[in-house]
């Protein structure tokens, strides 16, 4: 076969082509049509349902009919500032979830060390699909998998009976154990990610220095680990902070997630100015973490 | 390997603690699915099959997994779109608030459930009431439809991020519109990394029950029949066959996704991971 040069025509003046060099010589109009959609609906949607709660909490109840009154008032705020219980619970609340945090990190972290180091990349392959498919089953299940295995008939009472004990798994401890359960996996995998991108070089050049492996771990891994862990407990931290389901499941105790969730029936304005708790306080936790330049390790 | 043998062999340990810590609790709630009493004593004494009958037959929990299956549909759609139209305007654009973007996308699954739950309830009753629309599959659409733009998001923009921007022009050089560079070069590029973004939105829309307390009304998707059911003790044998159903059904399209293109949807995608996200990677 003899191949013949074809010289193309130029290409036909169709409206899509124009277009095409329409949206070429204005790339902040492409730009422009690209961001529309998404970003109408963020705002929309989102921010401005963000803004109703807000709006929403400077709102009253009628104290007889429960109905929501528009009248503009700071009393929730004055309410949930100056009850002690609303102060009592949103501490205990910031307690378990740094608990929390601090227990999936030391759990998450051999883990992660021995996926981004040790394991042959077959290995790491399957430990990261085995790490990832519980994070994203059902998280109901889970947690009510933990309810029926710390009841009084569960597994881990009937573990317990022949060393003589008991654990009472309806509590504050049974809950943080769930909690922890719950977000390991969001723990494990920006560290896992963050370990990987630790050069060996480093640890080398740590050794040929004369450290020790844990002078190496203390000074060289953890500090280059550490935005990992903070990308982490972003997720700990803010789901543990707004849950009311696994709460609910285990235990009597109040926390943020429970009152908001108790209350919003009858005085949806003081939940709305109580939800405002968790969003500063995660909010205030993404600009740290921020700094600290978790946001890449996500 | 820097790492010392005793090193090693604790990781080892270490990981396999967390892993049995991980899988533990699932292989029991699988086995309660098989339980034959009604209570939910452990050890579980008589095997059975006979629970998954009777939920398959239950009218509440085809209905629920019907009610599910549509909102996941709906909002992996709608997370599709956005997700990918602002990936790609993060990825081959520098624009004034382009850091904002990405804040504004990740916030909805980094603020609390209760705190996007109770403000589209609010919203929905305070502003969509008034217009005619009231609690249904569109109120749970869209309210995971808003979360799940993330997973979309991460995954087609780390996809992008690798690929670069040089192809789209050279597809424009060659003559090609825009349409065309989207469907002969852009599309092909990104069709894995879309695939896993949409199992992972499917997923997660399939499992929500935080949110959707709030957004649908008198409506069960399957999570949320399994929480108004936890509370009748007889119901609980249904519960059991339920939750495994459940795992089963969302694990699944993670495995894929991850084969497809070693996406967590968390840490976005990882390089050289998966045959298919391999082959891409060998490409120019």
């Amino acid at each position: 076969m003899t191949s013949v040069p074809v010289v193309e025509p130029p290409p036909r003046e169709s409206p899509g082509r124009r277009l095409s060099t329409f949206f070429f010589r204005h790339s902040r109009v492409r730009l422009g049509v690209l961001l529309a959609l998404p970003l109408a609906w963020l705002v929309v949607v989102y921010f401005g349902s963000l803004f109703v709660l807000l709006l929403s909490s400077f709102w009253d109840t009628d104290p007889f009919t429960a109905e929501v009154v528009h009248d503009f008032t700071f009393e929730n705020f004055r309410r949930i500032i100056e009850t002690p219980v609303f102060r009592d619970v949103a501490w205990r609340t910031i307690q378990m979830a740094a608990l929390v945090t601090v227990a999936d990190a030391v759990l998450a972290f051999p883990i992660a060390y021995y996926m981004a180091r040790v394991a042959s990349p077959r290995t790491r392959d399957i430990l990261v699909i085995a790490v990832l498919m519980p994070l994203w089953a059902n998280y109901l299940v889970k947690a009510y998998a933990w309810r029926t295995i710390l009841s009084e008939g569960g597994v881990i009472n009937w573990a317990l009976e022949p060393l003589g004990l008991h654990f009472d798994g309806y509590s504050t401890v049974g809950l943080w154990l769930v909690f922890t359960y719950l977000w390991l996996p969001f723990m494990i995998l920006p560290i896992y990610a963050g370990l990987e991108r630790v050069p060996t070089s480093f640890l080398e050049a740590s050794a040929d220095l004369g450290a020790r492996s844990l002078t190496t771990f203390a000074r060289v891994i953890l500090p280059l680990a550490f935005p990992a862990v903070v990308a982490g407990s972003i997720f700990t931290f803010s789901l543990t902070l707004g849950d009311y389901i696994a709460p609910g499941l285990i235990t009597n105790e109040q926390f943020i997630g429970t009152v908001i969730y108790n209350i919003r029936g009858e005085a949806l304005p003081t939940a709305a100015a109580y939800s405002m708790v968790p969003i500063v306080v995660v909010i205030t936790y993404l600009f740290v973490a921020r700094k600290l330049r978790a946001f890449e390790s996500l | 390997m820097v790492e010392s043998r005793v090193t090693r062999i604790l990781l080892r340990l270490g990981a396999g603690v967390t892993l049995a810590f991980i899988y533990v609790p699932l292989l029991i709630i699988g086995l309660y699915a098989f339980n034959r009493n009604v209570t939910q004593a452990w050890p579980i004494e008589n095997y059975s099959t006979r629970w998954f009958s009777v939920a398959f037959h239950d009218e509440k929990v085809r209905d629920a997994l019907k009610l599910s299956l549509l909102a996941a549909l709906g909002a992996t759609t709608v997370a599709l779109v956005l997700g990918t139209l602002a990936s790609m305007a993060v990825a081959r654009y520098r624009f004034f608030g382009r850091e904002v973007i990405t804040f504004a996308v990740i916030l909805p699954i980094a603020l609390p459930g209760i705190v996007t739950g109770l403000a589209l309830q609010a919203t929905i009753i305070d502003v969509l009431g008034p217009l005619g629309v009231s609690f249904g599959l569109t109120t749970i659409i869209v309210g995971h439809a808003t979360f799940c733009v993330v997973v979309v998001y991460n995954n087609v923009i780390a996809r992008m991020r690798r690929t670069g921007g040089s192809l789209d022009e050279a597809s424009a050089d060659l003559g090609a519109d825009n349409w065309q560079t989207f469907r002969y070069v852009m599309f092909p590029q990104m069709r894995t990394a879309l695939l896993a973004g949409a199992l992972l939105a499917f997923a997660l829309s399939f499992d929500e029950v935080i949110v959707t307390i709030f957004t649908s009304g008198a409506q069960q998707t399957l999570p949320i029949w399994i929480f108004a059911t936890l509370a009748r003790p007889a119901q609980l044998p249904i519960v059991n066959v339920v939750a495994l159903f459940v795992i089963v059904v969302s694990i699944i399209p993670v495995y894929f996704a991850q084969r497809l293109a070693g996406s967590s949807g968390l840490t976005g995608e990882r390089p050289k991971q998966g045959a298919i996200a391999a082959s891409i990677e060998a490409e120019p």
